[in-house]
């Protein structure tokens, strides 16, 4: 169920440049829209930061465990079950790009 | 120079009206703008009529060290009833409806709102250039940056338009501004400020801040802003100390380490030369200096570019068009809806850093990259609380160089990232670090940080604070600034 | 054909709305039916700069549903991101639980129609958020957002694909509906979208150890739209692979007008989802000492009060399992055998007979049944004082039921009465023989299939209300044995 085929191929992290196609594979999983020019550039600086990141293999990670959160032995904190009016509609819908009958729109979405 | 103190006081003693100081400043900001462009809203109408309020409580005997006060918001923190922007053509006509939990509480305070500062895209940038209202500029020298990505705060801090302004840090995006612009900028510890209504950029490196000319004017903001908020699950219910009563206790005794891996060839000697002088001043003032390593500090740039933009391009993905912010003209359909609004919306920088997220969460990656940037990530906190072990205090420069020119950072995406290089380790263990003015190098102002373990904000306040009575860096202004 | 080679798999995802009265990590309240966007707040919406809190009793009812299918519950456990773009998912991601959940194993044990008991293993449940809706006919060329729905606490209940049939499907859909409800944790409406399921579907060559490719098949709300869309689905892929072609891994619908499923999205969409924990939540601790505390406060379990029914009641398993399919039943029947205080069974076949079928053809739902489980009681009370029979029981049950009066108001006002008077009913009967002296002498003759003529004209004479064992004794006494 949760298992994908990486949509990028894994490749040697030593000099990692990425190539056009996996640049608009990227931007299409990101939905920003790419032109053929810009391309190229988004390539050629994406190559830059992963090399920087590619520094990452120097450190020696076995036994870490990742951080993912920085306050050491914090937990959830849990909130009482009282439900509270929502924001009128009017307001939250002033900045709707589009908005009828209290419903946001977009081009129909076919299923 | 009018601090937030002396004003406060000044305001009490009713030697003048909160609303003769607002337009006063309001004066000051619209003659400034077209030189440093550091604000992107001016909120005047409603600044007077805060004022007026301010003057009223005033009156009526109230007293509070903020009261009356002008102060001005980054524009990435939401301000009910006025444009929140975050310097993007994503939100450029975004009316938030809601304040955020920092800004509530400065106006609960008596703070008066004048405007909301230029910075970064959404908060992704050091230099306050990849704004969709146009770069800010450096009152210094305005063919430089101020740095980012608080740079209009810092600007306007700088240049005297208002006495204090909030700021975000997820890299160092308050303490290097700060630096490059000569004034004093704290990022709390994480936890400490909500990050309620505060637009997320990296929200486990995220932190609201402030920037103001001094470590006392500091206090007294944070005072107001600090404390657990239920509406931000990672904020901290710890007690908030009274900040300014531990200004001016003395330094005898206090251990400061000196992070050696600061000291590097990358690291400008003019402002290496300002640092030596500013340790010097702090053995004088009765600290104890040592040398401390963290040998695994250098990662910092490297783990931050995978953690950082992971969270982002998650944060960021609410920007599509459908229920507030910018939406392209006739989408064709729901993909070309998603993939112009945010292609046309966002900036690139924006963009890259959503992009490498993206990457470096994707299958197949996420344990090369993520998952590693995490463990790395827990070896610079280790570093860390291993060096608090033996010091209170950490001391190294701000930032590897002065102010930079408009531009510089065009080439390579990374040469701009490197600037940060000194202040990403403390947001990624989430500890407390402050910069404040030690100097000036090729006659731009220099910066030294602190950094202190988690919730010791008291004690970098205090350094700071000393260190302002011995010298007055802090007080220097640019030409033509009355300071 | 060659059915008989293929064996069907089949997995079911369940998603159970949680009974919260706010949603899952926002304020805003749950209740369905509102008018568009006015219960979707500045959280749900996913405004610039907001941030999630956990609610508490969604966590809670998660535990209690743990507790009750026996797995273990994560003293740690993490909400991560599920990143996809979808207009209905306001923040662009969805906040669920990936590597580690509240809650893992577990079993639901199942009884099919013809006795068989069968254990479906449980992988895990976890929490997380539901996304709004989609409109698609509202307006021309434009699918309208309703996002009321929106951050609606879901528990997600992942079974092991150990189910062989549709039959077994349903079954276990029909037991995790029943417990989530007697839980209290879910209203199990599944019109209002409260209880849903996603069936995984694939076949393999009887013998065979490795799983075919499945599809699966969103979205489901009815037990028996589950069972066609199984059914049509399993043909499908049989024909599909005899016929040399491959199963693909997709997402289908099932289309109720033409009784078929249908691919919903093609591969290309497969989403990469990009999950990573919250960075935004922080990671939920439940103790032992909590766990205890859900744990006594768990309501006695289905199986648990059905095997309590058998024992106590002297039910049979069966309809035991009819009484407690629902909690509310279940309530109503001990509460009429606490009245009654005697004859469970009398008790049981009412309930499950009479009450059940008057509900069923009215629409109704126990609740709202016009006859108290006190009122029943009575009704069967003078049932066992012999006031009435049995049969005119259930005249006196349809005009209680009409007019909503106690058993004795109606018995009274309409003389129900039954004849208990020896005399009269010898009376009766001798008059009835006096009427009909051919039957008589045929019975005597030999045609003893005549007792029960005489026995319905009797009681016909008695307007129904003689005591029919009485009727019965007398009668053979009157009329003699037949054939002398």
């Amino acid at each position: 169920m949760y298992d994908f085929a990486p949509i990028f191929p894994l490749r040697e992290r030593t000099v990692p440049t990425l190539t056009a196609t996996e640049i608009a594979a990227i931007a299409h999983l990101a939905r920003l829209s790419l032109s053929e020019a810009e391309v190229p550039a988004y390539g050629d600086s994406m190559s830059r930061i992963m090399a920087l990141v590619g520094e990452l293999d120097r450190a020696v990670t076995t036994g870490v465990e990742p951080m993912s959160h920085p306050l050491p032995g914090q937990s959830a904190r849990l909130r009482a079950d009282v439900a509270v009016a929502a924001e009128p509609r009017e307001l939250l819908q002033r900045n709707a790009p589009r908005a009828e009958a209290g419903l946001y729109l977009v081009p129909r979405v076919i299923e | 120079m009018p601090t937030v103190a002396s004003l406060a006081a000044a305001l009490q003693a009713r030697q003048i009206s909160s609303a003769e100081l607002t337009r006063q400043l309001l004066g000051r900001i619209e003659a400034a703008q077209p030189r440093l462009n550091a604000f992107i809203s001016v909120t005047a109408d409603e600044a007077v009529r805060a004022a007026e309020a301010a003057d009223r409580r005033l009156a009526a005997g109230e007293a509070g060290p903020l009261l009356g006060v002008p102060i001005a918001h980054k524009d990435i923190f939401c301000t009910a009833g006025v444009r929140t922007t975050c310097a993007s053509k994503m939100l450029a006509d975004f009316v938030a409806p809601y304040d955020a939990t920092v800004v509530a509480r400065l106006k609960a305070a008596g703070a008066v709102m004048v405007g909301k500062t230029n910075m970064d895209e959404f908060a992704m940038g050091s230099s306050s250039e990849n704004s969709h209202f146009g770069p800010v500029a450096n009152p210094w020298n305005v063919k430089r940056v101020p740095g980012g990505s608080s740079g209009g705060s810092a600007s306007a801090v700088a240049a005297r338009l208002v006495p204090a302004a909030t700021g975000t840090d997820t890299g160092g995006s308050i303490r290097q501004p700060a630096a490059l612009c000569g004034v004093t900028g704290l990022k709390p510890t994480y936890g400490r400020v909500s990050r309620y209504g505060m637009i997320a950029f990296a929200s486990s490196l995220d932190q609201a801040g402030v920037i103001a000319t001094t470590a006392e004017d500091v206090a007294l903001m944070l005072q107001v802003m600090a404390g657990f908020d239920e509406r931000d699950s990672t904020s901290v219910e710890l007690p908030v100390p009274d900040y300014a009563a531990a200004l001016g206790r003395p330094l005898a005794g206090m251990k400061i380490g000196v992070l050696t891996e600061f000291f590097d060839s990358g690291l400008d000697p003019a402002i290496e030369q300002t640092l030596r002088a500013a340790i010097d001043e702090l053995r004088r003032l009765g600290a104890t200096i040592s040398d401390v390593s963290l040998p695994n500090l250098p990662l910092s740039v490297p783990t931050y570019y995978v953690v950082a933009p992971a969270e982002c391009s998650s944060n960021l993905a609410r920007f599509d068009g459908v229920r507030y912010g910018y939406r392209c003209q006739n989408p064709r359909d729901l993909k070309d809806l998603y993939e112009r609004s945010r292609g046309e919306g966002f900036g690139a920088e924006v963009k890259r850093r959503i992009m490498t997220g993206t990457y470096v969460l994707s299958a197949g990656y996420y344990d090369a990259y993520y998952l590693k940037a995490q463990r790395v990530r827990q070896l610079i906190a280790d570093d860390f609380a291993r060096a608090f072990a033996s010091v209170d205090l950490l001391v190294g420069p701000t930032t590897p160089t002065v102010a930079f020119a408009h531009g510089a950072g065009d080439s390579d995406p990374v040469t701009m990232y490197l600037n940060d290089i000194y202040t990403i380790g403390a947001n990624l263990a989430g500890l407390p670090a402050i910069s404040v003015p030690c100097g000036f190098a090729h006659e731009l102002p220099a910066g030294m940080q602190f950094l202190g373990p988690h919730f010791a904000e008291e004690r970098l306040l205090n350094v700071a604070h000393r260190y302002q009575q011995a010298t007055d860096w802090h007080r220097r202004a640019p030409a033509g600034v009355a300071s | 054909m060659n059915a008989t080679r293929w064996e069907t798999v089949i997995g079911l995802e369940i998603h159970a709305q949680l009974a919260t009265r706010s949603k899952i990590f926002s304020s805003a309240p749950t209740a369905y039916g509102a008018e568009p966007n006015t219960q979707a707040n500045l959280v749900d919406l996913g405004y610039p700069g907001v941030l999630p809190v956990l609610n508490a009793a969604a966590v809670r009812m998660a535990v209690m549903f743990g507790l009750a299918i026996g797995a273990d519950i994560a003293p740690r456990s993490v909400f991560a991101r599920k990143n996809y773009f979808y207009p209905d998912l306001p923040k662009g991601y969805q906040i669920s639980q990936y590597e580690l959940p509240v809650v893992s194993g577990g079993h639901i044990d199942i009884v099919l129609e013809d006795g068989t008991a069968k254990r479906v293993g449980v992988t895990r449940a976890h929490l997380e958020e539901d996304a709004g809706k989609s409109l698609h006919e509202c307006l021309p060329g434009l699918t309208g957002l309703d996002l009321n729905r929106a951050g609606t606490p879901l528990i997600e209940i992942v079974s092991e694909p150990e189910m062989r049939s549709a039959r077994e499907a349903v079954a276990y859909m029909k037991k995790v509906h029943t417990l989530v409800r007697y839980l209290g944790i879910c209203d199990g409406n599944m019109q209002e979208g409260s209880f849903r399921c996603d069936a995984n579907v694939s076949v393999r060559p009887v013998g065979q150890e490795k799983l075919g490719t499945r599809a699966e098949i969103k979205n489901i709300n009815s037990f028996r739209y589950v069972e066609k869309a199984i059914g049509f689905e399993v043909a499908r892929q049989i024909e599909l692979l005899e016929s040399g072609g491959k199963v693909v891994q997709e997402t289908r619908l099932y289309d109720p007008d033409k009784g078929e499923t249908r691919s919903m999205r093609s591969k290309e969409e497969a989403n990469d989802y990009r999950y990573f924990p919250d960075p935004d939540l922080l990671p939920v601790l439940i103790d032992a000492g909590t766990v205890q505390q859900v744990r006594a406060a768990l309501p006695e379990l289905p199986d648990q009060k059905a095997a309590r029914f058998v024992a106590q009641h002297g039910l049979s398993a069966y309809d035991a399992g009819v009484l407690t399919a629902s909690r509310e039943l279940a309530d109503y029947y001990e509460t009429v055998v606490h009245e009654l205080g005697e004859d469970p069974k009398l008790a049981a076949n009412w309930v499950a007979g009479d009450l059940a079928a008057f509900l069923n053809r009215d629409g109704l739902e126990i609740d709202a049944s016009p006859i108290g489980a006190a009122m029943l009681a009575s009704l069967l009370r003078r049932i066992r004082d012999h006031t009435i029979s049995g049969k005119i029981a259930k005249d006196v049950f349809e005009a209680m039921w009409a007019e909503g009066l106690p058993a004795d108001a109606i018995i009274e006002s309409r003389g129900l009465r039954q004849i208990t008077d020896q005399g009269a009913i010898e009376q009766a009967i001798e008059a009835v023989m006096a009427a009909n002296p051919k039957q008589l002498a045929d019975y005597r003759a030999g045609k003893d299939k005549l007792f029960g003529f005489f026995v319905g004209q009797t009681m016909k004479a008695t307007q129904g209300k003689a005591n029919p064992a009485l009727l019965n004794e007398l009668l053979k006494n009157k009329l003699g044995s037949a054939g002398g």
